[in-house]
């Protein structure tokens, strides 16, 4: 699949990674994300190879300056917004403890239930392939099943 | 809703242009000859197009230019001055920069003599050609153009037919007419 122009990959994604991170964030965090996730996007553009899996690449890019963000203390920062309303709260319940999961695992497990990416696409943003991001997601979700029951 | 706001849009768009990180960047600038489509490159203004398909157009920036493209007012925003002022009447000759690197030599000399047209005169396609040093060329001239990619700004809608009649112009006789009467080269 060849590459769009830019202005067609920000405008297919910028409200679903936006909605991402603001519950990671929260709606002021989000917004400073926001604007670097697509900066960070537009550096690379031009050193991609090819159009595929580019959904997988922006959530990649946004999970990490997520994370960032969340190392950052802010004093005046917000409570994140509860993902209540976009039908997967099963996995809002769990996002927090995620972030305590190594990254690669944390990575899997966001993409896959936070966000339905299937485990091809989850491979390629991970830069490994489909079974590589399945044995991450399962040994993360074994792993947030311990820290549940504790 | 967790939407994003037209405010964070146009601060993104904003600072992509600013970081430099934009092969071309494009917006509609308003006229009474309808929307325009301008487009500048990091050289200067590289497209104006009437009744524009954004679509078709960002596919043609993007293989010229670089896939980097997007919509952001700040860059085109000394273009769309200049063209306010140009339909206010205020203004005679552009100082843009522009570029025409992509054109083929014979396009850009020819296009580099229609510039010295002045506001408010006319010369036909032949006169053109002379000028271009291809006296033999009219038919030639009338193809560069009907293609070219800088309408108004280097002003096409100033060459007629040898009869005196206004010929064509890609943006449609009656812009042409529009334009001319507005530079009170006709009446």
């Amino acid at each position: 699949m060849s590459l769009l122009p830019f202005e067609r990959f920000y405008e297919q994604h910028r409200e679903e990674i936006f909605g991402f991170l603001v519950r990671r964030l929260g709606r002021d965090r989000a917004e400073d994300a926001f604007q670097e996730t697509f900066l960070r996007a537009l550096r690379a553009y031009p050193r991609l190879r090819h159009g595929e899996h580019l959904r997988a690449w922006a959530y990649t890019i946004a999970s990490r300056i997520a994370v960032d963000e969340h190392r950052r203390p802010r004093a005046d920062a917000d409570l994140p917004e509860l993902a209540s309303l976009d039908g997967r709260p099963a996995f809002a319940q769990l996002e927090h403890l995620a972030d305590q999961l190594p990254p690669t695992e944390r990575a899997a497990v966001v993409l896959r239930y936070g966000y339905d990416l299937d485990y091809s696409d989850i491979g390629a943003a991970l830069g490994s392939n489909a079974t590589a991001a399945r044995q991450a997601a399962s040994a993360g979700i074994r792993r947030l099943r311990q820290k549940e029951l504790q | 809703m967790t939407a994003v706001t037209p405010d964070l849009d146009r601060r993104f768009r904003d600072a992509a242009a600013d970081e430099g990180l934009l092969d071309a960047a494009y917006d509609f600038v308003d006229s009474p000859v309808g929307p325009l489509f301008v487009a500048a490159s990091k050289r200067g203004v590289c497209r104006i197009s009437y009744d524009a398909e954004p679509e078709r157009e960002l596919d043609r920036l993007a293989h010229d230019f670089g896939l980097r493209v997007l919509r952001s007012a700040k860059p085109i925003d000394p273009a769309r001055r200049e063209l306010d002022e140009y339909f206010e009447g205020t203004r005679r000759e552009f100082d843009l920069p522009l570029d025409v690197a992509l054109l083929a030599d014979f396009n850009r000399r020819v296009l580099r003599e229609l510039a010295r047209v002045p506001y408010g005169e006319v010369v036909t396609y032949g006169e053109l050609a002379a000028r271009s040093a291809r006296p033999r060329a009219a038919r030639a001239v009338g193809t560069v153009m009907n293609r070219n990619p800088l309408p108004i700004v280097l002003p096409c809608h100033r060459v007629i037919g040898a009869n005196g009649k206004l010929t064509g112009y890609a943006g449609g006789l009656e812009r042409k007419e529009t334009l001319l009467r507005l530079e009170g080269a006709i009446l």
